[in-house]
């Protein structure tokens, strides 16, 4: 068990911390980043060497900040990025692919970042792994610890969509459903860490190693690119550490020597309107998020008041990246486009990136020569409540087990080549 | 008027280890001063050269977000609970 890790760092003020369950700079409040030492990654790490590694994020072990020879793992990663030319032409894009982190164990990229959490978290001793959740993460820590054999205590907000909770009920540990929205539930959690030390909280006491996990996605779409970054990126945003760590993984890359120089992805972001407090703050060229109360089916990205907001407004700005927000609507639109076009079923987060995305190529702030690439972060059996007004929610028809009855239905009209 | 201020495990060193302390002060940013007055060094961890409440720093009356209230203006009932608590969590 080697990793690279030389300790933590805080973003704001540099001050250093030893690589322990810390999250938040003692001073200045400000969040602690995993520091490692590059050089030594750089005379390790190969192509070769990753592609002889597992089918899952642990392949880039070298470039996670915990190294352990079995990590809690259930298969996270290395999902699908698939060529989506039908989507791209609808939308008015050259070559678009879609990243599909649907296919992930638990349904979501949460996986990434639990796998590394909990790993982190048994080494350090830790036997109870927690999170505030909008679902998806809920989902992913119960599965985890499961498979550790650890305890789980998980606390959502009270109105989720029914087969997150599920979802996580299933796995045995503590669901604790929280009477108010994930803002709140995360500041009881981030209260909570204080009463429980001997807890695990993934996204928040262990929330340095956690949110490195979404680098992964950066490694994978160059390696699956054939060594190669895209152009642009399009990733949704909810609290915005997964933008920003896709931003940070394809730098990495060019760092150690993977690829040959750091690429110049565009990174752009994706909203909901109904709870855009990034959107807003881009669009108006402001520093300020200004915090929101969310309102929005796309639940799992409904943090009004974003950890990493800060962050990720800079990592639009500086790659030249540009940022949207779209109606629920469209993000029902959305959905069922992708779905149509490409067979890929997703989340309301989902829609949320196909809505940008089609906004931003529309707008022009994605151009027909790039290459893009957009994260489609959760599977939409998760999120099926969102449709139930919809068409795409039911059968065309309900007939009785007759021949007649069936003519009588169906207005399909094959064409010769389906004979 | 007295109010009980909730003290997040990287502040309590200036506690003594107390996790509440009880404070007088009628507005939010009374209550802090009045904080740092009974424990010296509050002030410079919670607020930045210009007197704002730094980034990374919330400050809840009750269950509310002073930020969505009045700031450090809010008036703070007497008996009321402040939280300070770190920002940077979740996601």
């Amino acid at each position: 068990m080697v990793d690279f890790v030389t300790g933590l760092r805080c973003r704001e003020c540099a001050r250093e911390f030893p690589a322990e369950a810390l999250h938040v700079c003692d001073y200045c409040f400000g969040p602690l980043e995993v520091a490692y030492d590059y050089e030594r990654i750089a005379a390790t790490v190969s192509r070769e060497r990753i592609e002889a590694g597992p089918r899952s994020i642990w392949r880039y072990r070298d470039l996670l900040p915990v190294d352990d020879e079995r990590p809690v793992d259930l298969g996270a990663g290395f999902t699908p990025l698939v060529r989506a030319d039908r989507l791209a032409a609808e939308l008015g894009l050259g070559e678009l692919w879609i990243k599909d982190d649907t296919a992930n164990p638990t349904g979501s990229f949460k996986d990434r970042v639990v796998s590394v959490a909990l790993t982190k978290a048994r080494q350090l001793g830790f036997k109870v792994a927690a999170c505030a959740s909008t679902g998806n993460l809920a989902n992913s820590v119960a599965a985890h610890a499961a498979r550790a054999g650890m305890d789980s205590v998980v606390l959502i907000p009270h109105d989720l969509e029914a087969a997150k909770v599920t979802m996580t009920a299933v796995y045995g540990g503590t669901v604790i459903a929280v009477e108010g929205t994930y803002d709140d539930v995360n500041r009881l959690c981030a209260e909570l860490t204080s009463e429980r030390p001997g807890w695990a909280f993934v996204n928040v006491n262990v929330r340095t190693y956690y949110a490195e996990g979404s680098k992964t996605l950066a490694f994978e779409i160059a390696e699956q690119l054939g060594w190669q970054a895209p152009d642009h990126v399009v990733v949704p945003i909810g609290s915005g550490s997964q933008l920003t760590k896709v931003a940070k993984g394809f730098a990495e890359l060019g760092k150690v020597g993977l690829l040959p120089e750091e690429p110049a992805v565009r990174v752009s972001g994706a909203q909901a309107e109904g709870c855009s407090p990034v959107a807003t703050a881009f669009l108006e060229g402001t520093d300020a998020i200004r915090p929101v109360k969310p309102k929005t089916i796309a639940k799992s990205l409904a943090i009004g008041n974003p950890a990493d907001g800060w962050y990720a407004l800079e990592v639009l700005r500086r790659t030249g990246g540009s940022c949207a927000a779209v109606t629920d609507g469209e993000v029902i639109e959305a959905i069922g486009l992708l779905a149509r076009t490409e067979g890929i079923f997703a989340e309301t987060a989902g829609g949320v990136t196909i809505a940008t995305l089609g906004k931003l190529a529309a707008s022009g702030a994605i151009r027909r020569d790039e290459r893009v690439v957009a994260l489609v972060t959760g599977h939409g059996l998760k999120t099926v409540e969102a449709l139930t007004d919809s068409p795409l929610s039911g059968p065309a028809a309900t007939i009785a087990p007759t021949l007649a009855a069936f003519e009588a239905a169906i207005d399909y009209q094959e064409t010769e080549t389906d004979r | 008027m007295s109010l009980t201020v909730r003290i997040p495990t990287q502040l309590r060193p200036l506690t003594g280890g107390a996790g509440e302390v009880e404070v007088e002060g009628s507005t939010v940013g009374d209550a802090l001063k009045a904080l740092d007055a009974s424990h010296p060094g509050m002030a410079d961890r919670l607020f930045d050269e210009a007197g704002n409440l730094r980034r990374f720093v919330n400050v809840f009356l009750a269950d509310e977000d002073v930020r969505f209230l009045d700031g450090l203006a809010t008036p703070v009932p007497s008996g009321q609970t402040l939280s300070i608590v770190p920002a940077v969590a979740g996601g």
